[in-house]
């Protein structure tokens, strides 16, 4: 069960909206103030790659975060993008990340998820129970309950 | 904190002044003004990120493609960053094998022949 859930419209100008709301309900959880950073960058990078999916694939759709501080600090942010949207997933090396031939999208992408796998200890990413959509779920200690 | 963008010149380089939070909303600003100045023919401008509370991958997009567009042009590019934080965030990404990146103004200014990287 979800302790705050929000659903946004696929737009870039409210992914800050959900980094905000995701810091605050994790400084409520009892995150360690020195991870707040990371989880700030976190939910930010799975909401920017829910938003930039959905707008690829035309989909006026929510993107949906949950966040739930039951034994932990999980966040699961949503999207409702085809499946195969989310091969392909890697790190990419430094020569690769100046080649003239990578676009600027698939930099993003790479750049984004070599964030989230640096910053988040504990992180899932697979498809939704229902329908096409990918769900990716990051896990933080808090300190108290 | 909304983005803020100032340039100034320094020891004929054009130092780029970013402010506030970097991400998927404002970092179409940021690429539109690294745009203008190379289509203007600055070639040597100097992103100084001292003011930026906030980087996410879309940024580091913009500021890949900025350094992109000006090696084509001859020209050069370079970070100014001294925040943990975000050296953080080019140590995981491995972009900091990518840019020269300076502590200071002064470092990135004085590098005139393009050839230190520390």
């Amino acid at each position: 069960m979800a302790t705050v859930r929000l659903s946004f419209s696929p737009a870039p100008v409210h992914v800050r909206t959900a980094r905000l709301v995701g810091v605050a309900v994790a400084r409520r959880a009892g995150v360690a103030e020195e991870l707040l950073d990371e989880v700030r960058l976190a939910i930010g990078e799975a909401c920017t790659r829910a938003v930039a999916l959905h707008n690829q694939y035309g989909l006026p759709d929510l993107v949906t975060v949950e966040m739930s501080d039951s034994d932990s600090y999980s966040v699961r942010v949503i999207d409702h993008a085809p499946i195969e949207a989310s091969v392909g997933l890697t790190k990419l090396p430094p020569d690769e990340l100046a080649d003239e031939s990578l676009t600027d999208e698939a930099l993003t992408t790479g750049v984004g998820f070599a964030l989230l796998a640096g910053f988040v200890d504990d992180l899932q990413v697979r498809p939704v129970e229902d329908g096409p959509g990918t769900e990716v779920r990051m896990v933080w200690p808090v300190q108290r309950r | 904190m909304e983005l803020s963008l100032a340039t100034r010149t320094v020891a004929e380089h054009t130092v780029l002044e970013v402010g506030g939070e970097v991400d998927v909303y404002t970092a179409p600003r940021l690429r539109e003004r690294l745009v203008e100045l190379v289509d203007s023919g600055v070639r040597n401008v100097v992103v100084d990120l001292g003011g930026v509370e906030f980087l996410d991958s879309t940024g580091l997009g913009v500021l890949v493609g900025a350094m992109k567009r000006l090696r084509v042009a001859n020209g050069r590019f370079s970070l100014v960053c001294s925040k943990e934080a975000l050296l953080k965030i080019f140590r995981i990404t491995a972009l900091d094998q990518v840019f020269p990146i300076f502590p200071t103004i002064e470092a990135a200014t004085r590098d005139s022949d393009g050839s230190a990287n520390s």
